[in-house]
């Protein structure tokens, strides 16, 4: 449905608006917090952003790189992997019901168990943490993407039966449109659990990092400054989120667009 | 011309069909009309090619044969000129080629004007025009339309009817088209076949000599009444209510 200008412009305007009176609320409810509790325990949100503008001087730039790539290369790995063997499972039966069971069993193993097996087989550094971040996000995607393969339209396959369409115009006009809507919303839960996860690793196997910094911020009971940390993480998450996956999206799957407009 | 030799099916422990014998030949506008659960889907699909029946033999000796189904089953992910040119893409015809000729279908579909859409931007009665136009894109010479304008309003369903049948004479395509409405059959069909259900039998079959454009509303109802009196008929429509649901 198409609106006037200003109607859709005002519309925006309150939306951010929504959102803008949850992020304050929470704000004030940390500040009040940390009123109550004192600032050594819970500092507010103002120690926090001098905590990080301090950070910030002592090169937490390189910091927030190391954890970026970490996290990035793990959780790519991980998706095409992933979204790859998801597929296979989706469409063979077979591969499905092989595959099925060595997902669960890594979906089960909890992410702390993950970093204390990469940290003895391949020893402290990045490596461990590209793993660990790869093992925990693989399942998520394989998830995805087999759901996506098994949810497939019969009545559409049917209707390529008929016109006699040939496997791999089957598989890229048909089968990958489709899955692809599932693959996306998987890829992002993953990506928010790279991340997490990566910092995670970092805080034992690493000497660098966002995790290495919060090691450090621990051992010196800075609590301004891991609260700067936290906030930092949850930024870079948002804006993998918003400025990588869902441009990516709407690039992608550009016939959903128009019928998302009200909402 | 198709040709479907003493048919039987089974549906699981369910006997559908029974001893069905059918030809189409070409050119000819064959409708098979009767109630719901009677397994004239599941023939039209036999006819097809997509389900093997148990007994019995199809020979199609037609060039090319196309379903349209009773939904459209569009690909919500391509445009309308890419839809009506997807069984081009099967066959290997290049992009510019198939467009061009999907954008004349398009357009004598009075589709004009909205080539770029998608599927869900357009109305039912369009999508379904999309369909039609899929099917009549790869050049065939023989129809098989499963129910097509079932979901239509009565006003919509009888202007497509109006299409079709302007459609198919233009180009002397053949049709074997599928329903439980006896006027549309009526209006559809030089041949109208009538299905008794479980097991689906065909009970009765009549020519109809009136040409398209003469066969108005009062000609349809005392055709259909006309049909109904006869015990087979009837009997196939009315006084079976214990059919199944396919």
């Amino acid at each position: 449905m198409k609106r006037s200008l200003p109607t859709r412009g005002v519309e925006t305007l309150l939306g951010w608006g929504g959102s803008l009176t949850g992020v304050l609320l929470f704000v004030a409810l940390w500040e009040w917090g940390s009123l109550v509790y004192g600032s050594f325990l819970l500092p507010g949100p103002r120690d926090a952003l001098a905590a990080l503008g301090r950070l910030w001087q002592e090169d937490a730039a390189a910091a927030v790189w190391a954890t970026t790539w970490r996290a990035m290369l793990g959780f790519a790995l991980a998706a095409l992997v992933g979204t790859a063997l998801g597929i296979l499972a989706g469409l063979s039966r077979t591969v499905g019901r092989a595959l099925e069971p060595v997902s669960t069993v890594l979906l089960g193993i909890p992410p702390i168990a993950w970093i204390v097996l990469a940290i003895l087989w391949f020893g402290s550094g990045s490596l461990a943490t590209v793993y660990t971040v790869m093992a925990t996000s693989l399942p998520i995607s394989f998830a995805g993407a087999q759901m996506g393969a098994l949810t497939r339209d019969r009545r559409l396959q049917e209707m390529a039966d008929v016109f006699s369409v040939p496997p791999l115009m089957r598989l890229f006009d048909f089968h990958l449109p489709h899955i692809v809507s599932y693959v996306f919303p998987a890829l992002i839960t993953a990506l928010g659990v790279a991340w997490k996860v990566a910092v995670m690793a970092e805080l034992f196997a690493t000497e660098d990092g966002i995790g290495a910094g919060l090691a450090m911020a621990r051992v010196n009971l800075d609590t301004a400054a891991a609260m700067a940390w936290v906030v930092l993480v949850v930024a870079l998450l948002l804006v993998a989120e918003h400025g990588l996956l869902r441009p990516l999206q709407r690039r992608m799957e550009p016939w959903r667009q128009t019928g998302r407009g009200g909402s | 011309m198709l040709r479907l030799e003493s048919i039987g099916h089974d549906f699981g422990r369910q006997r559908t069909l029974e001893n069905i014998e059918l030809t189409v030949s070409p050119g000819e506008s064959v409708c098979l009309v009767g109630p719901s659960g009677c397994g004239k889907t599941t023939l039209l699909r036999i006819a097809a090619g997509l389900v093997t029946s148990t007994e019995g033999r199809v020979s199609d000796g037609f060039r090319r044969s196309t379903v349209v189904f009773q939904e459209p089953r569009l690909l919500p992910w391509r445009r309308l000129l890419d839809n009506i040119g997807l069984g081009l893409k099967a066959m290997g015809v290049p992009r510019r080629e198939r467009l061009a000729r999907a954008r004349l279908l398009a357009d004598e579909l009075g589709l004009a004007g909205h080539h770029g859409h998608y599927p869900h931007e357009l109305s039912g009665g369009m999508q379904q025009r999309v369909a039609l136009a899929r099917a009549l894109a790869v050049d065939a010479d023989l129809l098989l339309l499963d129910e097509p304008f079932s979901a239509l309003d009565v006003g919509l369903r009888s202007e497509a009817q109006t299409l079709l049948i302007g459609l198919l004479a233009r180009r002397g395509i053949a049709s074997l088209l599928v329903t439980h409405d006896l006027t549309e059959a009526l209006r559809l069909g030089h041949r109208v076949v009538v299905l008794s259900p479980s097991p689906g039998r065909i009970v009765y079959e009549q020519r109809i000599e009136l040409p398209f454009a003469e066969r108005d509303t009062a000609f349809l109802y005392e055709a259909a009444g006309a049909l109904l009196r006869q015990s087979a008929v009837a009997e196939s429509f009315l006084f079976r209510q214990d059919e199944v649901s396919p």
